[in-house]
């Protein structure tokens, strides 16, 4: 027991004299005579924490518990379910439509993630300056990360409308191929990847103008005295200077993206023929269309390790690199 | 630097516009008569079609929908900054037997998707018998692990001197925390109130699991339900998603600097 906090309040408790803490007043005497002083603390720690401690179990750890236990279950939500063992797992490895759903999850992971990362690399870096009217440049950028999921779900649908949506108009007045987005199989996973970059370059360019903005200042001068040009030092000094951040955030996305739902459950429910339903989507209808809870537990135990491996490698990766402030470890 | 301030002008329109448009869309949508959304190529509308935004109030239950997506938001902010205060408070300062396992085992939860835990805490809200209620949509939302990691970080960070005077004369934690750091607090506790209202406003996933009476749904689910029943209805449809973005848009716009930072600084969205 010797964290931090705890050597922080020893150190300063030793460096106050304690004869005065012993001599001063106490409001409560009988109760202090009962628990002594550190009972008292402890006592009050615990009524402090309990509230939050209370709900999140019931609402955190429980259900991970549970979770892991349905999964071995046959569960309609309604009537007791009935243990099954693995059967949920057998039939999840030979069930080609979860086979596809991962598919169509890592097809949209691999287009969502490294072009948010770039896309808002190149935002921040443009909106990095000092000029006038950059507030309303950042506000424009930023505003997407405020609006929620299902609204752009319904501004997309409507934007990319075949027949009355602004996309197409703009495309074919200026002599452009027009598209089906979501009601084609084919490109209904693209324009959910289009829409969803939409929603997240404004977070990925909050997050690197943050990082351009930790990088000290001499750094780029020192660059621009030894000539040279401010592209030059973008992408010589800046951009290596970002990793941590950029590896953060290709974390933060890449688990943003295997858990997608809300976007698809907005604007096309899934279809045209299942082309956009993803893993969660699948969860979601085996647990509430199906009634398959077991079955959806053990989809959500797969997406939980999936997760967590995707985490651990990219930290890993992230890690292991030395940054050129570092230098090699 | 080397490039004319003007020139960067030439690359953040752009990139300003492409960001700004499908808003932009919506609020032009929501002013345009049905008639003027089935046109091709589209245009500007000839007025101001403001009874699409009436005919989204009543055309539906909206003032319900945002009502209760009012008082769940408002009641989880509360909450979240009594609850993870006095819990941060105490991980930080106070000393007591299997604080530590309690902290670890609270910050293991934020590793863990929401997906993951959905079907047994709807399970546990319906062994409350509490389902498609107001109280379902709020109960798990009241306390959050990370709100309780930034608070705790905060007052770590915050000198034990503070506290000293005021043990010296005998006032108990709870009055300390109240009286002298709660006053310090402003920027942890607006990071926790932002962040909170974001994610319980903008919540769709939980309400679509365990609600489905009109009159309990937050209007994120509404939006989606009425995105059905009016699909050819663009007009009324974007003049109900704008006003559902309303309180956030505003209130992004009236702090942007504040909102920003605490989205910056926490990677949340």
């Amino acid at each position: 027991m010797s964290s931090t906090v705890e050597r922080r309040t020893d150190a300063a408790r030793s460096r106050r004299p304690r004869t005065i803490l012993a001599r001063a007043p106490q409001p409560d005497r009988r109760r202090r005579g009962r628990l002594g002083r550190s009972g008292r603390e402890s006592l009050t720690g615990w009524l402090m924490v309990s509230p939050s401690l209370v709900l999140i179990a019931l609402f955190g750890l429980v259900p991970v518990l549970w979770s892991f236990a349905l999964s071995f279950q046959q569960n309609d939500l309604q009537t007791p379910g009935t243990w099954v063992g693995l059967k949920n797992y057998e039939r999840l490895s030979q069930d080609p439509q979860f086979w596809d759903s991962v598919r169509r999850t890592v097809e949209y992971t691999v287009l969502f993630v490294p072009s948010t990362l770039v896309l808002s690399l190149l935002a921040a870096a443009a909106l990095n300056r000092r000029i006038r009217g950059i507030t309303v440049y950042r506000l424009a950028v930023f505003i997407p990360v405020v609006t929620s999921t299902i609204a752009t779900g319904v501004i997309f649908s409507w934007l990319l409308d075949p027949d009355y949506g602004l996309v197409n108009a703009t495309l074919s007045k200026v002599g452009l191929p027009t598209f089906e987005f979501f009601a084609s199989p084919t490109q209904a996973l693209p324009a959910v990847v289009l829409m969803t970059v939409w929603g997240w370059i404004g977070f990925g360019a909050l997050i690197f103008l943050a990082g351009l903005q930790g990088i000290p200042t001499d750094l780029m001068d020192a660059a621009q005295i030894d000539g040279c040009s401010t592209r030059g030092a973008f992408w010589r000094i800046q951009v290596p200077l970002l990793r941590p951040v950029s590896g953060f955030l290709l974390v933060w996305l890449t688990i943003n993206a295997l858990q997608l739902f809300d976007e698809v459950y907005a604007t096309t429910k899934g279809g045209p023929s299942r082309a956009t339903t993803v893993v969660v989507y699948y969860l979601y209808d085996q647990a509430f269309k199906f009634f398959h809870a077991g079955y959806a537990a053990a989809i959500a135990v797969v997406l939980f390790v999936a997760i967590a491996a995707v985490t651990a490698l990219q930290l890993r990766i992230t890690r292991e690199e030395p940054t050129p402030q570092e230098g090699r470890r | 630097m080397r490039t004319r301030p003007s020139a960067w002008h030439l690359a953040l329109v752009p990139i300003a516009l492409l960001m700004a448009v499908p808003l932009l869309w919506m609020l032009v949508t929501s002013l345009s008569t049905l008639a003027e959304t089935r046109r091709f190529p589209p245009s500007l509308p000839s007025h101001l079609e403001w009874a699409n935004y009436a005919t989204a109030w009543t055309d539906s239950p909206f003032a319900r929908w945002m009502l209760n997506s009012s008082v769940v938001s408002v009641t989880c902010v509360v909450s979240n900054i009594v609850l993870c205060s006095l819990a941060g408070y105490a991980f930080a300062r106070l000393r007591f037997r299997g604080s530590q396992l309690a902290f670890l085992a609270i910050l293991a939860t934020l590793m863990v998707p929401f997906q993951v835990v959905m079907i047994p805490t709807l399970l546990i809200v319906k062994h409350l018998g509490l389902v498609d209620t107001l109280p379902a949509l709020i109960l798990p939302n009241l306390v959050t692990a990370f709100g309780i990691y930034l608070m705790r970080q905060f007052f770590v960070s915050l000198p034990v001197e503070l506290e000293e005077a005021a043990l010296i004369d005998g006032a108990g934690r709870v009055r300390i925390l109240a009286r002298v750091l709660m006053p310090l607090m402003g920027p942890p506790v607006a990071t926790v109130a932002v962040l909170t209202f974001l994610s319980v406003w903008n919540d769709f996933l939980w309400p679509l699991v365990v609600t489905s009476s009109p009159e309990v749904m937050t209007v994120q689910l509404g939006l989606s339900t009425f995105q059905s029943s009016h699909f050819t209805n663009w007009p009324v449809l974007m003049a109900g998603t704008l006003m559902s973005q309303l309180p956030v848009l505003i209130l992004f716009v009236a702090g942007q600097r504040f909102f920003v930072s605490s989205i910056a600084n926490t990677g949340i969205k």
